[in-house]
């Protein structure tokens, strides 16, 4: 799925990487912790989450998250703007809740990533 | 060759302060660039972020100051947070998955749910950790690069 | 639908409250933070987080929540199920993520159409 086709579903804006629209994203993780994003989330997935802050994207930035979908509508600062188009990590903004955010890209056929803490990975059920 | 000979191959070396929670992630960020720049492996470069990430947010959330450092070996990175604050009492208790001490304000801050140690022992090849009560704490992570 | 029914579809490990398996889940909340939870969940949802502290009983005591449900086999700190078992809030674990979980949740609670 890319992510054109990600913000479509979500009603969501493309807040940062317009350059990145063609990208292909398989895998999703959704967590409003960030000690949970830098245990278990592999690199090349979606990050769902309602943290509109700046240590979400430079967890993003850490792990190679493909792009962050902020939901619950919740108010971006311009520092975090800024800090994701420095680190060049895309931005798509819904006002969704989370639930129905991860309702709706599971249907579609985005399947969780969880990865073994550590170094090893694990595939999600059903990838 | 003397325990502190990798001293000789610092990379970088950064302040942290208690209690900054806006900045958590800053040194991260900035090692990354460094060691992208440097041409390292990106699963390397992975988890030394990651290693980064979690010494910053404890001496965030536990210490009233430290210092990261990082430096660039032949075959090793070694990676280094010390600092100075209330120490850690068990640190088999606090290397447990899902311990913490933890309060209300670290966790609406998206952090505190008892992964942090864990994670830098996890991501590490080499994990060491010394602490005093009441006087602060040392965590060394060597991660090989194995011709990566 | 009923906890219960969601429990077994979910394979979800009930730790407290097997009386209440009968609730009735009238929607989902999934988030980690307790202010937001809190600003902007609604009674009877099944509340999914990652959280194991005893503060979320609180919260879904407060929100009349159906039932919470802690992913990622994390474990519920004891005082969490003391304080869930005195509030009357089941507790049920699930051995997956925060996103598969719901995902399903999602696909049981709201059948697509055709």
């Amino acid at each position: 799925m890319t992510l054109a086709e990600v913000r479509d579903l979500l009603d969501a804006e493309l807040i940062v990487g317009q350059e990145r629209l063609e990208l292909e994203v398989h895998t999703a993780f959704g967590a409003d912790l960030m000690s949970d994003v830098l245990a278990f989330a592999r690199s090349g997935c979606l990050l769902i989450t309602g943290l509109a802050n700046l240590q979400a994207v430079r967890t993003a930035y850490a792990l190679d998250i493909a792009a962050i979908v902020i939901c619950r509508g919740k108010a971006l600062t311009d520092t975090f703007v800024e800090t994701a188009r420095e680190l060049c990590i895309p931005i798509l903004w819904t006002p969704l809740i989370m639930f129905e955010t991860c309702g709706r890209l599971y249907r579609a056929g985005i399947t969780g990533c969880v990865r073994e803490i550590g170094i090893q990975e694990k595939t999600g059920v059903g990838y | 060759m003397s325990d502190t000979d990798y001293m000789r191959h610092l990379q970088g070396r950064y302040e942290v302060h208690g209690r900054d929670f806006v900045d958590a992630g800053l040194v991260s960020s900035q090692i990354k660039k460094g060691l992208k720049s440097q041409g390292i492996h990106e699963d390397i470069i992975r988890r030394i972020a990651v290693i980064a990430f979690e010494a910053e947010v404890n001496i965030i959330s536990y210490a009233t100051h430290g210092v990261i450092s990082y430096y660039l070996l032949p075959d090793s990175i070694i990676f280094e947070a010390i600092d100075e604050g209330q120490g850690i009492e068990d640190i088999e208790l606090a290397l447990q998955e899902g311990y913490s001490t933890a309060d209300d304000s670290i966790r609406e801050m998206g952090f505190g749910a008892g992964m942090g140690l864990a994670n830098i022992k996890k991501s590490s090849d080499i994990f060491e950790i010394t602490s005093e009560l009441g006087k602060g704490t040392r965590v060394k992570s060597t991660i090989m690069l194995n011709g990566k | 639908m009923m906890l219960e029914t969601i429990a077994e579809r979910l394979s979800l490990k009930c730790k407290c409250c097997w009386e209440n398996l009968k609730n009735d889940v009238t929607g989902g909340y999934a988030g980690d933070l307790l202010s937001d939870v809190m600003a902007n969940s609604a009674a009877g949802n099944i509340w999914v987080t990652r959280q194991v502290h005893q503060n979320i009983v609180a919260v879904a005591a407060l929100k009349e929540h159906a039932a919470i449900v802690i992913v990622q086999g994390a474990t519920p700190e004891k005082e969490t199920l003391d304080k869930a078992t005195k509030e009357g809030i089941p507790i049920l674990v699930a051995d997956l993520g925060e996103f598969e979980v719901v995902g399903r949740l999602y696909q049981l609670l709201y059948p697509s159409q055709g």
